[in-house]
Formats: C-alpha cells, structure tokens, sequence
C-alpha cells in the first residue's frame, strides 16, 4: 500500500498528511505534485487540508480542475481508497467526485476546534471499522456542507453519510453542529464507499502527544483497504 | 476587444451568510428599508470573441459550481 499525498499550491497540511500516514500509520506515502498526469504505483490518494490556489474564485474550484485530478478520479473509479480532508473535501465536491458544496459558515468565522461525529453508516471499507464518536479537530471558514433535497434523500437513503457533528450525549444537535451544515453533517462517501470527504482533519489526531488518537481509526482502515 | 461581464449569484434558495450580516449592518447604519442582501461575484473576461456557447461553457466549467450558484452573461462591448 502506497498512498499519494497531493500538494496543491496552497495546501498546508500536506506535511501533517504525511507525517502521520508514514509515522503513526506505519504506511508508505509520497508527495505528488497537482501537475503530475500518473499516479501510477500508488493504491491510494490523500487530499490534504489548506488553501489550495488561495481559495480564489471557491474553495477547491482550481484544485479540482488541476491535471492530477483525472489520475485521481480514474483511481477512484476502479475501487481505490480517496480521502479529502478539509480542503480536500472541497476538492472532492468540485470534481463532482462528491455531491453537494461547502458553504461560508454560518457563523462566518473560521473555527477552530475539536469536535466529535457519530458514525452514520458501515457503507465502505472507511466506515466498517467506525462505532464510536470520534474526537477530531477542525479548522475551516467554509465547512457548511449542503446538498440539494434530491441529493440528500440520496445520500440518507443510501447510507452515504459518513458521520454527523454530534453533542457530549451523542445527538446532532444545532449547537453541537460548529458551521450550519445541513442536518450536521461532517462528511460523506460515494456510491461504492471508496471515497470519503470530511471537514475535520483525521491526520492531525494520529498522536496522544499533539491531542488525539481518533484519526487513526479512520487512517488505519485506509491503510488497510484492499481493492 | 469584447468585453464580458460574468455576475455569479448564490442560488436563491441557499442562505447566504455574508449577505444576512451586510443586511443587518445597514439596518444598523439606519437604512431600515433593507430588507435582504445578496453578495455574489462579478468577473470581466477580456476575449478575442464573444461566443455565447463558449462563453456558457467557461461558467459550466469554472466560473460559476451548479449545485450552488447561477450565473448572468453579459457582453458589455
């Protein structure tokens, strides 16, 4: 197993990305720049979290039209693993790789913090492994996910909700949801389950020493995916 | 040169954030007939030609995302 971390000019957590699939993952990942054509010798790709193209025109627009992407999306169709974390998840909705759009925050402040989601379905090798509410951090201006009435029957009827912005008690409630996403959702998956998108960022909670080992039930489960 | 005017509005069923703070600031300022904001994107393309099916499929493409915006074209000369 070898997974892709792609750089867009703008990303920055792509180190993070890195760091913790190689150190706390314990898989093979490199760096592939957006303009590369091939991703060929890798089984999987990492979108990393940032500002890919500085947000210019809407977040993820430039990145998911960057040349690397037709690699990516022909990856993901033949049943390989893609996660888009954050940015990535705007990349991911972009490339119509996933449906629905991240919106400014309701708020329309960057936040900043950690918080927890319910796992919403086994669908995919991603979620099998999910039963708990995870802790993760966020850090993001544009994470209010929606998605039209169609879209969202869709993705509730098919059990493509990845996870859902949850309180202490476990509910999805308004104040436990941190950008006014709808019905709280924190992220989703395609039709085959192989490509997951997600606001929080499952690579900065890889270490107890930097405040969280959640992100590693999802990493190793992408790790460990077989195609 | 033509130029054209692209102006890209969020759907008007989504609620735009930026626009409803705009909204009640002006209130704030004393302009109490403001009843609603909507902040969208203008963006001039200098071109050699001004091709309407072109020029839609420069919007499709990029300028403007479907699931979430509409968009206006205008050849302004």
């Amino acid at each position: 197993m070898k997974i892709a971390v792609v750089r867009f000019p703008g990303s920055n957590c792509d180190q993070d990305a890195l760091w913790a699939l190689r150190s706390d993952v314990g898989v093979a990942a490199e760096y592939v720049w957006h303009e590369a054509t091939s991703l060929s010798g890798f089984d999987g790709v990492f979108l990393p979290g940032g500002f890919s193209y500085g947000d210019y025109l809407r977040c993820g627009a430039m990145a998911a039209r960057a040349p690397l992407m037709s690699a990516v999306r022909d990856l993901a169709e033949r049943g390989h693993p893609v996660i888009g974390a954050c940015n990535g998840f705007q990349v991911l909705c972009e490339a119509g790789l996933l449906e629905g759009a991240l919106l400014l925050n309701h708020s329309q402040k960057f936040v900043c913090r950690d918080v927890r989601l319910r796992p919403e379905t086994q669908k995919g090798l991603w979620m099998e492994s999910q039963s708990q509410v995870l802790r993760l951090p966020i850090a993001h201006g544009e994470g209010r996910y929606i998605a039209d009435r169609e879209n969202l029957s869709r993705l509730n009827g098919e059990g493509r909700v990845a996870f859902r912005y949850v309180d202490s008690a476990g509910d999805a409630t308004e104040d436990a949801n941190p950008n006014g996403s709808v019905e709280n959702i924190a992220g989703i998956v395609n039709e085959a389950g192989n490509v997951l998108g997600l606001m929080p960022h499952p690579e900065r909670a890889t270490n107890a020493r930097i405040g969280g080992t959640d992100g590693l039930v999802l990493l190793r489960a992408f790790s460990a995916m077989k195609v | 040169m033509p130029l054209v005017r692209v102006v890209v509005t969020l759907k008007p069923s989504l609620l735009d954030s930026a626009g409803r703070t705009v909204s009640d600031s002006l209130v704030k300022l004393g302009f109490d007939e403001v009843e609603g904001v909507r902040i969208g994107k203008v963006i001039e393309l200098h071109v050699t030609q001004a091709d309407p099916s072109r020029l839609q499929a420069m919007c499709d493409k990029l300028l403007a995302n479907p699931v979430i915006e509409d968009y206006q074209i205008e050849v302004v000369d």
